[in-house]
C-alpha cells in the first residue's frame, strides 16, 4: 500500500448517449472536462476520443478510473457470450421457470428470456441436501462430457451451479478442477463463489450473469488497455463497480457482474461527495434524464447498499450494489388525456429517437421537455430548432392536451409539468419510504439532464426544505469515478437465532472479511489516505421473512447487544415494540474501504471564468411561466456565478448541459465550492 | 364541474399514494411470509357512506380488488341496524365472516374510521391473509370440509382496538383458537401499523388541498373511472358471447362444477348472467357474493389494466343469475376454495367469453390454480411437528401476438414461489425435480406457457399430502381455435406404487412414509390460434429446446422436422397441414 498525492487523475463514464470525462491535476489544481458521443459497440473509441477531446497527456496521466456501461447493455440487450451451465440433475429449468412470477400485477401477458437458452443447459448426477451432507456424489464423467458437449456447442463461458452449493462447496470446486483440464480459458463460473447464500433462481442468475458477460469485458478492457498503452499511458486502469467502489481491470472481468449498474452508482458516490464537503451528509439524490429518473438515498454520506437488485423482470443480481431505483419518467415522456378526460404523463417514452417534437427529428407526441420549452424554462436557443419548431409544439399541446382539457397551449403545458412534478415527487417518497426514511430530514441532490430543472419543485412537494445542485450536474456520473474508493463487500449467511448463536462465530466472520478486505486494498498499487471498515448485520424477527440493516461499531458483539440494537432499529423503522418475540442474526456483513485523496470540487469551474458579481454573470432575461404567472426572468451563465453570490428566485441558470430552475420565493447561493444551494419556500 | 382536471388527477395521484404506502408498511412489518412476501393483503380508502371503494393499493392481491368494499358496505350496515358497536377515533374493527363481504375465514380484514373536525370521513380498511385462523387443518384449506366451522374461527366485526388500545381478551380468544399464535402479535400490529400511516398520509393530504375539494375530488373521480370504463367497453361489439369454464369437484362428491357464463353488452354496460351454474356444494369449493363479484372485476383489470381500481369503474358491470348457484353461497357452507381456486375458474369463464368479442385483447386461458399442496408430519430429526406449503405456478395463455409465459403466478395472486433450497431448510423434504413441464402448452399459432414439474420425496418421519388444486379434469381452454392446456396431474408414489386421487386435484391426508414421493404436474396454458398455421420456424425451435417432442409437432402443429438440429421440411409439413386442414 501506498499513499500518494492526488497526481494526475481522470474519471471517464460511459453513458446511453454521451461519454463524460474529468480530469484533475493535483499539481496545478486545474479541471478539464469532455462530453463526445458513446460509441456503444465499442466503447474504447468514445474514451479515446473524450481523452483526445480533452487533450490528455496519456504519458503523464497517473491513473485512469472508468466507468464502463459494456455489461449492464449486454444484459439488458441479451447481447451475450455464448455460455454453458452445469447443474444438479432434475434442475437444469431453475433459470428459466423464475419464481413464479409475472411482470406486472395485471395483465396475464408477458415474456421471458432466460440468459443461458434450455439446449446450453446440462444436467449431472450430484446432490447435497441443505445441510451440506452428500445426497448423490458428483458424476466426475458426467462432468467432462457436459463440458465437451457445451464446448463442441460453441460455448465460450460456463457456469457451476448446485443445489446448497452455498453449504458445501466441495462438488463444485471439484467440477472445477475438472473443467481446469477441459475449458480452453479461464471464464469459469462458480455459483457459490460468486454469492455464497441459499435460493437458487437468484444465485443461479447471478452467476449466470457472471459467465456471460465475463468474456465481453474481459475483450473489452483488453482492447482499452490496449489503446491506452498506444497512446503512452503507463498508469493504473481502474474499473468501477456497482457497489460505488473501483477495482483494478486486472481483476474487474473475474466478478465481472459485480460491473452492472456501476453508471447509476459513480453518480451517487459522487452526490455523497460532494454533499460531505457542502456539509450536507444526507441526501435523496434526484438523476433526471431523457426517459426515467434515478434516485437514491444517501445516510451520513454513505449510500444505501443492496443485495438483491433486480435489473429487469425476473433479472436479479444479488452483488452489493449501490440502491438506485429506477422511476419511469423522464424529459421524454409522453402526456396524454385518457379516456376519463384526466391528464397521464408516462410511462411511455418518446426516448431519444424520435424524441421530444422540440428535437425537431419526427417527434409529434407532448413531452416534458416540450412543456418546459413552452413555458420559456427551457432555453428555445438550446434546440436545433427554430420558431416554427416552437410553434408546432404550442400548436400540438393545444390540440391534444389543450382542447380536451378545456386549457390553451400554456395551460396544457404547465398541467403538463404539475402532474410530472406529482407522480415523480409520489415515487420518490416511496423509495425513501421503503428505506426507512423521511424525505423531510434530506437535501434533495440534482443532477442529470433534466434533474436541477424540476429540482425546486420537486422539493416543494416532498417538503425537503433544501435542494443541492452541484457544479457540473451533466457530467457527475464522471466524477464519481475520480473521488470514488477502493471498495469490498462481502456478506456471509449465519441465518441463527439469537439465542444459539455463538458470539465467537460472529466475530470470526467478522476477522476473516476484513483480514480479505485488507489483503485486496494492500495488493492495488493506487494510493489511498486511509482503510476504512464498516461492520453491519441483518436481523429480523424469529418467524419474519424481511431484513433490517443494524451497523455495528464493534466485530465483537455480544448477544444482548445485538437484540437491544436490533429492536432500537426496529423501533425507529416501524414504530412497533415486540420485545417478547426472539431476534435472528441472518446476515454479517462488512465494507473494507481504501479511502482515497481528497479532491477539491471547487475547481470544477475554473475560477478564473468567473465574474466578479452577480449582474456579471448575467446573460439575459426571458419570460418564465410559474404556477403564479408569467415573470420576466433573469437569466445566468453558471460558469460565471461569483462564489458566495446570493439570489432570490425566480431565476434561470444554465450551463452547458444542465439548466437549474429557480422558482419564486426560493432563495438561491452559491456555497464555497461551487454547489448551488436552494432554499425551497414553504408550500 | 368546479374542480379543475388538473388538481382531480393530483388528488387521484395522491390518494393511490396513500394506498400504497399502507401496502408497503403492512408488507415489511408483517411476520407471516403470506403477507411479508407473497403480498396477500391489500388497503384502501372507503366511502363513509356506503363502503365504495375511494381507492386501492396498486400492490394488493386482485382477489381484494372488488371485496373490500362489500366487507366496509355490510359493516356499515351492521353498525347502522345496532348489529356492530359504533365506530370512536383510534377504534379498530376485525372480522374474517366469508358471508359479511369476505373471502375465506384466512382473510382477516380491519377497518378503522377515519375523522375530520370530529366527523366520519371515510373508512381505511385492509385485509391480510393470515397463516391459520384454527379448525380442521393447519392453514385452513381443508379439502373435506363440510360446513365452515370445520374451517376456522369465524369473527363478527368486532373492535379489537378500542380507542387505539388493543383489547386483551378479544385477543385472547383469537389466540386461544389458531396455530403459531405466539406470532400473532407481529401481524396484528403490522396491520393496524399500516392503517395509522394511512390515517397520517390521508390527513396531509386533506390538510394540503382541503376537505371540501378532496370530497369533491372523490365524487368526480368516481364519475370519472365509470366514464373511462364506459369507453372501455364501448371496444366490445354488442352482442352476447358465452362460455362455461369447469371446477374438478368440491373435494367430497366428486363431480364437475359448471360455470356458465353469458356476458352481454347493451350500451354502456357489460352483463355478466352465471345462470344454469352448478348448485352449492358439500366441500370448500362453494365462493360468496363477494369473491364472485370481485373475480369479474379483476378479470376485467387484467383485461384493461389501465381501469383505475375505484368503485365507478365497477358500476357498468352488472352481475346476475348467481342467486342459489355455488357462486353465491350461504351459511354454513364451507368456502376456503373460494378466493385460491373458484375466482379463477370464474375470471378464466370471462376471458374465453371476451377473447371472442376482444380477440386482440384477451388471451386464452392460463393455468388458473394456485397449486396449494400442503404436507404435514412429524420430523423426528428436530423433534417437532410441520406444515409446509408449496404453491406453483403454470403457464399462461397464448394471445394475438405472443406465446403465453411459462411458469406464471395465479391469476388472482401475484406472490413468488419460494426456493426449493429454502424449502429443504426448513422441511425433511428432498426435491428430485423442479422442471418446465414439457410438452404442455396448449397448441396454438401461439402456443400456450407450460407449466411445472416437481418430484419431491419424504425423507423422515411420517406425513400426511393435501392438495387443493384444479383443472384436473379439463384443462385451460384454448381460444380462437387454439388447443386447450394441458390438464393438473398430481400422482403419490407410496412404497413404490403410483397413486392418483380420486378427485384429480383435491385430496385431504394421504399418508407418507420415508422414500415416498409426490410428483405433480402443473396445467401449460391454453393455446390462441390455429396451431396448423403456427409459424414451422418456432415449432422446430421448441422442438430443439426440448419443450415439444418430433411427434408432438407433426401431431399438435402439423410440422415435420428433419435432421439434428431439427429443422421443417417443407414438403412434410404441407403434406401434415394439408391433411388436417382438409384441403
Amino acid at each position: 500500500m501506498t499513499t500518494q498525492g492526488t497526481g494526475r487523475i481522470v474519471g471517464v463514464d460511459v453513458g446511453g448517449t454521451f461519454t463524460d470525462l474529468v480530469g484533475l491535476d493535483g499539481a496545478s489544481g486545474t479541471v478539464r472536462l469532455a462530453k463526445v458521443p458513446s460509441t456503444l459497440d465499442n466503447q474504447a473509441f468514445g474514451v479515446l476520443s473524450a481523452l483526445e477531446a480533452a487533450e490528455a497527456d496519456l504519458s503523464t496521466l497517473d491513473l485512469i478510473v472508468h466507468g464502463t456501461t459494456t455489461t449492464t447493455n449486454a444484459v439488458l440487450e441479451r447481447k451475450l457470450s455464448r455460455t454453458g451451465l452445469i447443474t444438479t440433475q432434475g434442475f437444469r429449468d431453475v433459470l428459466e421457470l423464475g419464481r413464479r412470477t409475472r411482470p406486472q400485477a395485471y395483465g396475464m401477458t408477458g415474456t421471458f428470456r432466460p440468459i443461458i437458452p434450455r439446449d446450453l443447459r446440462l444436467e449431472v448426477p450430484e446432490r447435497m441436501d441443505a445441510s451440506g451432507a452428500v445426497v448423490t456424489p458428483l458424476d466426475e464423467d458426467a462432468v467432462r462430457a457436459a463440458a465437451r458437449a457445451l464446448i463442441d456447442a460453441g460455448c465460450e463461458s460456463v457456469v457451476v451451479h448446485y443445489l446448497h452449493a452455498y453449504a458445501n462447496p466441495a462438488h463444485e470446486l471439484r467440477t472445477a478442477e475438472i473443467l481446469g483440464e477441459l475449458w480452453p480459458n479461464r471464464h469459469i463460473t462458480l455459483a457459490h463463489a460468486l454469492l455464497s447464500e441459499s435460493r437458487e433462481f437468484e444465485r443461479g442468475v447471478t452467476a449466470a450473469v457472471n459467465a456471460s458477460v465475463q468474456p465481453l469485458l474481459a475483450r473489452y478492457i483488453d482492447r482499452l488497455s490496449g489503446g491506452l498503452k498506444d497512446g503512452g499511458y503507463h498508469g493504473e486502469l481502474l474499473v468501477m463497480n456497482g457497489n460505488g467502489g473501483m477495482v483494478s481491470a486486472a481483476r474487474v472481468a473475474d466478478e465481472a457482474a459485480k460491473t452492472v449498474m456501476s453508471g447509476p452508482a459513480s453518480g451517487v458516490m459522487a452526490a455523497a461527495y460532494t454533499g460531505r464537503q457542502a456539509g450536507y451528509p444526507n441526501l435523496v439524490t434526484y438523476d433526471m434524464g431523457g426517459t426515467s429518473t434515478d434516485v437514491a438515498l444517501i445516510r451520513g454520506a454513505e449510500p444505501s447498499v443492496s443485495n438483491e437488485t433486480e435489473i429487469e423482470y425476473a433479472m436479479p443480481i444479488h452483488v452489493p450494489m449501490v440502491d438506485v431505483r429506477t422511476i419511469g419518467a423522464g424529459g421524454g415522456s409522453i402526456a396524454r388525456v385518457n379516456a376519463a378526460g384526466l391528464l397521464e404523463v408516462g410511462p411511455d417514452s418518446a426516448g431519444a429517437n424520435p424524441g421530444p417534437i422540440c428535437y425537431g427529428r419526427g417527434g409529434v407526441q407532448p413531452t416534458i421537455s416540450d412543456a418546459n420549452l413552452l413555458l420559456g424554462r427551457l432555453d428555445p436557443s438550446g434546440f436545433t430548432g427554430s420558431d416554427a419548431d416552437a410553434n408546432e409544439v404550442a400548436r400540438i399541446f393545444a390540440e391534444t392536451l389543450g382542447a380536451p382539457l378545456g386549457l390553451d397551449a400554456t395551460g396544457a403545458a404547465a398541467a403538463v409539468i404539475r402532474m410530472a412534478n406529482t407522480a415523480m415527487a409520489g415515487a420518490v417518497r416511496m423509495v425513501s419510504v421503503s428505506l426507512g426514511a423521511d424525505p423531510r430530514d434530506f437535501a434533495l441532490f440534482a443532477f442529470g439532464g433534466a434533474g436541477p430543472l424540476h429540482a425546486s419543485a420537486m422539493a416543494k412537494e416532498l417538503s425537503i426544505p433544501r435542494v443541492l445542485v452541484p457544479a457540473r450536474p451533466g457530467i457527475t456520473n464522471a466524477l464519481g469515478c475520480v473521488v470514488a474508493d477502493l471498495r469490498h463487500d462481502f456478506v456471509r449467511t449465519l441465518n441463527r437465532p439469537l439465542d444459539t448463536l455463538d458470539e465467537a462465530d460472529v466475530a470470526q466472520v467478522f476477522a476473516e472479511q476484513i483480514a480479505e478486505g485488507r489483503a485486496l486494498i494492500e495488493a492495488e498499487t493506487v494510493g489511498i489516505t486511509d482503510l476504512r471498515t464498516t461492520l453491519s448485520v441483518d436481523m429480523q424477527f424469529v418467524g419474519q421473512t424481511h431484513l433490517l440493516r443494524v451497523p455495528l461499531d464493534t466485530a465483537t458483539p455480544r448477544r444482548d447487544q445485538l437484540q437491544e440494537l436490533f429492536e432500537a432499529a426496529y423501533h425507529a423503522r416501524f414504530h412497533v415494540d415486540l420485545d417478547n418475540i426472539r431476534a435472528n442474526l441472518v446476515n454479517v456483513n462488512t465494507s473494507v474501504i481504501g479511502v482515497r485523496p481528497e479532491i477539491d470540487l471547487s475547481t470544477l469551474i475554473d475560477p478564473a471564468g468567473r465574474a466578479d458579481s452577480l449582474q456579471g454573470a448575467q446573460t439575459g432575461a426571458r419570460p418564465v411561466w410559474f404556477e403564479s404567472g408569467w415573470a420576466e426572468t433573469p437569466v445566468y451563465r453558471r460558469e460565471a456565478l461569483p462564489i458566495g453570490a446570493r439570489f432570490n428566485g425566480p431565476a434561470i441558470v444554465q450551463q452547458m448541459d444542465t439548466t437549474t430552475l429557480i422558482e419564486p420565493g426560493d432563495r438561491a447561493e452559491v456555497d464555497p465550492i461551487g454547489n448551488i444551494l436552494i432554499t425551497v419556500a414553504a408550500p | 364541474m368546479s374542480i379543475d382536471p388538473i388538481t382531480l388527477s393530483v388528488i387521484q395521484a395522491g390518494l393511490a399514494q396513500v394506498c400504497d404506502e399502507m401496502d408497503l408498511t403492512f408488507s415489511r412489518a408483517a411476520f407471516s411470509p403470506v403477507i411479508a412476501e407473497a403480498n396477500d393483503r391489500s388497503d384502501g380508502i372507503y366511502s363513509a357512506a356506503d363502503g365504495s371503494l375511494i381507492a386501492q393499493g396498486a400492490g394488493g392481491l386482485p382477489v381484494f380488488v372488488g371485496t373490500m368494499q362489500y366487507s366496509t358496505r355490510t359493516l356499515i350496515q351492521m353498525i347502522a341496524e345496532g348489529r356492530a358497536a359504533a365506530p370512536k377515533p383510534g377504534d379498530i374493527y376485525i372480522v374474517n365472516d366469508p358471508y359479511l363481504g369476505g373471502t375465506h375465514l384466512m382473510d382477516v380484514r380491519f377497518a378503522r374510521p377515519f375523522y375530520r373536525k370530529g366527523k366520519l370521513f371515510c373508512w381505511l380498511s385492509n385485509t391480510g391473509h393470515w397463516p391459520d385462523t384454527g379448525g380442521a387443518v393447519p392453514g385452513g384449506f381443508s379439502a373435506s370440509a363440510t360446513a365452515v366451522e370445520q374451517e376456522g374461527l369465524r369473527l363478527p366485526p368486532v373492535r379489537l382496538f378500542k380507542e387505539g388500545v388493543l383489547d386483551a381478551e378479544i385477543y385472547a380468544i383469537i389466540c386461544s383458537n389458531i396455530r403459531v399464535a405466539d406470532q400473532r402479535i407481529g401481524d396484528v400490529k403490522a396491520q393496524a401499523a399500516a392503517l395509522m400511516v394511512g390515517e397520517t398520509r390521508l390527513n396531509a393530504l386533506m390538510d394540503r388541498y382541503g376537505d371540501d375539494t378532496v370530497a369533491e375530488a372523490i365524487a368526480e373521480l368516481r364519475a370519472r373511472a365509470r366514464a373511462q370504463m364506459e369507453a372501455f367497453i364501448e371496444e366490445i361489439p354488442e352482442g352476447t358471447y358465452e362460455a362455461t369454464a369447469w371446477v374438478d369437484s368440491d373435494g367430497v362428491v366428486n363431480e364437475p362444477l359448471a360455470i356458465r357464463l353469458a356476458v352481454t353488452r347493451t350500451g354502456q354496460g357489460l352483463t355478466f348472467d352465471f345462470t344454469g351454474s352448478s348448485a352449492p356444494c358439500a366441500g370448500p369449493m362453494n365462493s360468496v357474493r363477494a369473491t364472485t363479484l370481485s373475480s369479474v372485476y379483476l378479470a376485467m383489470r387484467h383485461i384493461f389494466p389501465k381501469v383505475p381500481i375505484s368503485a365507478g369503474a365497477f358500476e357498468p358491470l352488472e352481475v346476475t343469475g348467481i342467486e342459489g348457484t355455488f357462486l353465491d353461497a350461504q351459511y354454513p357452507r364451507p368456502v376456503s376454495g373460494c378466493a385460491a381456486e373458484v375466482s379463477q375458474r370464474i375470471a378464466e369463464a370471462v376471458f374465453a367469453a371476451l377473447v371472442q368479442a376482444l380477440p386482440d385483447r384477451v388471451t386464452a386461458a392460463p393455468a388458473g390454480t394456485s397449486g396449494n399442496f400442503a404436507l404435514g408430519g412429524h420430523d423426528p430429526a428436530r423433534g417437532r411437528d410441520f406444515v409446509m406449503y408449496q404453491l406453483s405456478g403454470g403457464g399462461y395463455g397464448g394471445a394475438a401476438t405472443h406465446d403465453g409465459l411459462s411458469n406464471g403466478c395465479s391469476t388472482i395472486g401475484i406472490s413468488k414461489a419460494p426456493p426449493v433450497e429454502i424449502m429443504e431448510q426448513a422441511f425433511p423434504v428432498l426435491y428430485r425435480r423442479y422442471a418446465l413441464r414439457e410438452g404442455s402448452g396448449g397448441a396454438g399459432r401461439h402456443r400456450g406457457g407450460f407449466g411445472l414439474e416437481y418430484e419431491l420425496e419424504l425423507r423422515r418421519g411420517a406425513a400426511r399430502a393435501s392438495f387443493v388444486m384444479d383443472h384436473g379434469r379439463t384443462g385451460p381452454l384454448g381460444a380462437m381455435g387454439g388447443a386447450d392446456g394441458a390438464v393438473n396431474e398430481v400422482t403419490v408414489w407410496q412404497g413404490g406404487t403410483p397413486y392418483v386421487p380420486e378427485h384429480l386435484s383435491k385430496e385431504q391426508d394421504i399418508p407418507l412414509a420415508p422414500g415416498d414421493r409426490v410428483h405433480v404436474r402443473t396445467p401449460g396454458g391454453g393455446g390462441y390460434g390455429d396451431p396448423m398455421t403456427r409459424d414451422p420456424a418456432l415449432v422446430a425451435e421448441d422442438v430443439r429446446l426440448g419443450r415439444y417432442t418430433v411427434e408432438q409437432a407433426a401431431e399438435l402443429f402439423g410440422v415435420a422436422l428433419t435432421g439434428t438440429p431439427p429443422v421443417p421440411d417443407p414438403a412434410g409439413t404441407a403434406k401434415l397441414r394439408g391433411g388436417k386442414l382438409r384441403g
